[in-house]
């Protein structure tokens, strides 16, 4: 057993283990700070297999971004030191032999299928360049339509986010915050509107 | 380094898809529930770039599908989240034993 092996199992049993606890810890932030961990884990297993770029993305978007945004929904929804209900008993019995039992079968249908026990001869180096021209390939084996159609996913993701979440200003009521003191007493929404277009002109 | 063969990285993979299941089984929450569907996300991203590695090294096709999935995944949890505030904003609550409205 080389250095490769024990890294990669202590890798291995660090994402397992963090993960274990961040589906089980009854404090939600803990929770968050455990899932933390185990995207790190494996952007470190993508880092063991030489996969640089997708370990460096890995960690730019789901460290740097969506578990950002979790812990921020958090803080936006929960109390702090407030404790998750527990789950019944039933639930978490069944739930248990329900994945046991699934985890069984998969692995099972794995094992059973006989991959190849030892790795092929090619060295598996990825560079960044290889990577980006693919990305912009137009020729064939070229990845530029996914690219796009996923950038405009992207797009319209972030559009809808703001729509969703925007809060909608019923008509004929006082805004709680107004964005100008000039309608600081019961403006309504068109005034506000206007004022900071005149606001705006103003400072323009 | 290549002495660790495949099927020991797909059973990593394997337990992690099915903590995610077990978080998804179990939490009521809807912060909670997806997070655990980011946990299975990431374990299929860790099988598309190890087959990618030990069966077709001189490809690249399995890192193209976990990038395409690590930015859906993103703007799936951006959506989510938004809905989740908007929920919250008006039922108070983010238990999906609340959110009866859309139900027949």
């Amino acid at each position: 057993m080389n250095a490769s092996q024990i890294i990669f199992y202590l890798i291995s049993a660090f994402v397992l283990g963090t993960a274990l606890l961040a589906v089980t810890t009854r404090k939600i932030f803990r929770s968050a700070i455990w899932l933390l961990f185990s995207l790190v884990g494996v952007a470190g297993l993508y880092f063991w297999m030489q996969v640089e770029f997708v370990a460096a993305v890995q960690i730019i978007v789901y460290v740097g971004g969506v578990v950002v945004l979790i812990i921020f929904s958090i803080f936006l929804t929960h109390h702090s030191g407030s404790e998750l209900p527990k789950p019944p008993l039933k639930r978490t019995i069944f739930s248990i032999l329900a994945v046991l039992l699934g985890f069984a079968f998969s692995y099972n249908l794995i094992a059973g299928y006989g991959f190849p026990t030892t790795t092929s001869e090619k060295p598996f180096v990825v560079p960044v360049s290889a990577i980006g021209e693919q990305m912009l390939d137009t020729k064939k084996y070229g990845f530029v339509l996914p690219f796009e159609v996923v950038s405009m996913l992207l797009l319209a993701a972030m559009i809808g986010c703001i729509v969703i979440a925007m809060r909608s200003i019923p008509k004929g009521k006082s805004i709680q915050k107004p964005a100008t003191p000039i309608s600081a007493n019961g403006g309504t929404f068109k005034q506000v509107v206007e004022s900071t277009k005149t606001m705006e002109e103003k400072t323009t | 380094m290549s002495a660790i063969p495949l099927t020991h990285i797909l059973f990593v993979t394997t337990a992690l898809f099915f903590i995610g299941m077990y978080g998804l089984f179990t939490r009521r929450n809807l912060i909670t529930m997806l997070m655990s569907i980011e946990l299975i996300l990431n374990s299929v991203n860790i099988n598309f770039v190890a087959f990618n590695k030990y069966l077709y090294p001189d490809k690249l096709n399995g890192v193209f599908f976990s990038l395409f999935i690590i930015t859906v995944a993103a703007a799936e949890a951006a959506v989510a989240i938004a809905i989740i505030i908007n929920l919250y904003r008006s039922h108070r609550s983010i238990d999906v034993e609340d959110t009866t409205e859309m139900r027949f």
